[in-house]
């Protein structure tokens, strides 16, 4: 099926390399834990949880009426303010902002929007140079690949990795494996562009409709450079970020980077209201596909997203995977959710990227049902006929059995049979790659049914009898 | 606004109007106070540790803290000593600069903060303290003064703040610039100051040395 993004296939490149797969899964699992202890010290937890999602959910349903509150007062602060219907626009937009000023170089923070419009290319083909001002986000542009994750987008590289691209492209010792001696030649480096732009750009993680206001966090204060160095600055925003108040940006504040990294918060948490003095600011508000997604009633709560990537870090097909075997802008469970909205046919193969464990859900600081949305996708998918020929006949054996009580009792007594006998490679296929490495759990040596008419059938008969 | 970008503007805001779910009521936010930590001061220096941010009680109860000698021993290789404070000379003052990207030949620069926050361990700035926004990413250390008693104990206090409703720039800082993109192993610098180091000392000694 050509066009199609096959991550089941694509995961076995990243599967290929052990070491690779191994310490990501080490990694991401380890920042999850992280998660959860800074969930715990926290004893309203929860109740953020709820009012996160109950904010998102008032504003999404109010969303017209806050963008145009967001856009009178940002404008009164001095902000410049467009709005993009497609990517094509947005990376017009942008374009001729940065030709109206002479501009032919753009220093930029970390955007997902901005890799889901493909700015970069679409800007270099027209002459513009452009530096990422994020570490990881340079890693991964020196090395010509997409982000890999949306909160480190190289966090799949290892640091040998790093010290080998970073010799090639700027000479450093390739041998120096110090992650601190590497940043600092990302510092080194990329500081005189900086110094030196005439334009930069950042995205936003929250927008204040209230106050006009442009809230960006980054632990490198890379977007502050970007934002505030050049004498212009160009902020690209979905319009899903829209927040109502400042009141209420304190329950998000709370809740990002504890989900993010397991820290309180962000070293730079920075809220831009308006131009600074002697430089312009604008803003373009991007809609690419988010109003329609408004009115999928089953999907539209993925645009509650605050992009933590808590789902990702915990999800177990994407840390056996890594991110890049998606070949989306987004990625793991959000990214299955948030992928067919923009191109059905490309990515109805994403759904089935899942265990449907549940687990992105339970993390997700904004109360995304993730996992059914999930599920949800895969019956889009079915209903459309978008499904390879192998999954539908795994569906429709599936549908049989669970639909026949008598076969479905056949077909579990086979399974655990089945662990016990068959070799490994048949259970790890390769259309089940990134279950590799990875146990299956063990199966009971009895299912329930066969326990049950061992243990209580006779007994409740004896019951009902009497 | 032209005529591309006024039906961009429609088209969108129709869309939305048209495919907006039924309208959801908006909660009520508490502050969360009933988890009050017994002590702020220490909270906020637990806080900001855990983000590699220094805090120096050691000034607070000297009536004339003598700032030259504390920083000149603290950074004995610095040259640059840029002040935002009126009780601080300094070698130059913000105003001084005559480019924003000039912030990047400041070795240390010394300010004022009007909050901070305990849960967190933030200090809060905006374009009236730095005069200069790039300071406070371009210079390569931060000496920040914060008043004990302007310690609140969370973000939703935080952000009651005055700052956020009126000043064009405004920054939570919490220790210095840091980046676990390289096998999520957290450095110190990544591309803003190199370190923050928060001395807590009272407001009014400030006035009585200035005035």
């Amino acid at each position: 099926m050509s066009g199609v993004v096959d991550q089941a296939r694509n995961a076995e490149t990243f599967l290929a390399d052990t070491v690779h797969e191994e310490r990501l899964d080490k990694l991401l699992w380890a920042m999850r834990l992280r998660r959860d202890a800074a969930a715990r010290q926290v004893p309203e937890w929860e109740e953020l949880r709820t009012l996160a999602s109950e904010i998102k959910e008032h504003t999404l349903s109010n969303l017209s009426q806050y963008l145009i509150q967001f856009e009178a007062r940002a404008t009164a602060n001095g902000m410049i303010v467009h709005w993009a219907r497609d990517a094509h626009e947005h990376n017009q937009i942008v374009y001729d902002i940065l030709a109206e000023q002479g501009a032919n170089s753009l220093v930029k923070s970390k955007s997902m929007l901005t890799e889901e419009c493909e700015l970069r290319p679409f800007l270099e083909r027209r002459g513009v140079r452009v530096t990422e001002t994020d570490l990881g986000e340079r890693i991964q542009q020196l090395d010509d690949q997409p982000p890999g994750h949306i909160v480190g987008p190289a966090i799949h590289k290892t640091t040998q990795d790093v010290a080998t691209l970073f010799s090639q492209k700027y000479g450093s010792d390739p041998r120096n494996l110090d992650a601190a001696y590497l940043a600092g030649v990302m510092r080194e480096n990329t500081r005189p562009d900086i110094l030196n732009a005439p334009a930069g750009m950042t995205g936003a993680n929250f927008v204040v409709a209230e106050t006009g206001a442009i809230v960006v966090a980054t632990n490198e204060g890379n977007a502050d450079l970007s934002a505030h160095t050049p004498p212009l600055h160009i902020c690209s925003v979905g319009i899903e970020k829209i927040i109502p108040t400042t009141e209420s940006l304190a329950v998000f504040i709370r809740l990002l980077t504890r989900s993010a990294t397991g820290d309180k918060i962000t070293q730079y948490t920075s809220m831009f209201r308006g131009p600074r003095k002697g430089a312009v600011m604008h803003v373009i508000l991007v809609d690419n596909g988010r109003s329609s997604r408004l009115g999928m009633k089953r999907f539209w709560h993925s645009l509650k997203c605050i992009r933590c990537a808590a789902c990702m870090n915990t999800c177990p097909v994407y840390r056996r995977s890594g991110g890049l075997s998606y070949g989306s802008t987004y990625m793991g469970p959000i990214g299955i959710i948030m992928m067919p909205t923009f191109e059905i046919r490309k990515y109805s193969e994403l759904p089935f990227a899942s265990t449907l464990n549940g687990s992105c859900t339970n993390v997700c600081p904004v109360k995304i049902d993730i996992h059914e949305q999930i599920y949800g996708w895969r019956e889009v998918m079915e209903e459309n006929g978008q499904i390879q020929v192998v999954k539908k006949e795994a569906m429709r054996v599936a549908d049989e059995v669970l639909s026949h009580p008598t076969l479905y009792r056949i077909a579990t007594t086979a399974l655990s049979t089945a662990l016990e006998v068959l070799p490994h490679f048949a259970v790890y296929n390769r259309l089940n790659s990134w279950a590799k490495h990875r146990d299956v759990p063990e199966a009971a040596t009895e299912t329930f049914h066969e326990w049950y008419r061992n243990n209580r059938l006779h007994t409740n008969e004896e019951v009902r009898r009497g | 606004m032209n005529s591309t970008q006024a039906l961009s503007r429609n088209t969108i805001l129709d869309s939305v109007r048209a495919n907006q779910p039924a309208t959801q009521p908006m909660p009520t936010i508490p502050h969360f106070h009933t988890n009050q930590p017994a002590d702020l001061v220490t909270t906020f220096c637990e806080s900001i540790a855990r983000m590699a941010g220094v805090v120096v009680t050691d000034l607070l109860n000297e009536d004339v803290p003598d700032l030259d000698s504390f920083l000149r021993a603290k950074f004995p290789d610095a040259k640059v000593f840029c002040s935002a404070i009126p009780e601080y000379a300094g070698t130059i003052k913000p105003a001084s600069l005559n480019h924003w990207s000039e912030a990047s030949t400041i070795d240390i620069c010394i300010l004022r903060s009007p909050m901070g926050v305990a849960e967190t361990g933030s200090i809060l700035l905006s374009d009236i303290e730095l005069q200069v926004n790039t300071i406070a990413f371009l210079a390569h250390d931060l000496v920040v003064l914060l008043d004990p008693k302007q310690i609140v104990e969370n973000i939703h206090d935080a952000y009651e703040h005055p700052y956020f409703k009126l000043r064009p720039y405004s920054v939570l800082m919490t220790g210095p610039s840091g980046s676990g993109d390289i096998s999520g192993i957290t450095v110190h610098p990544a591309q803003g100051v190199k370190t923050l180091t928060v001395i807590l000392f009272p407001a009014q000694h400030a006035g009585q040395r200035s005035g």
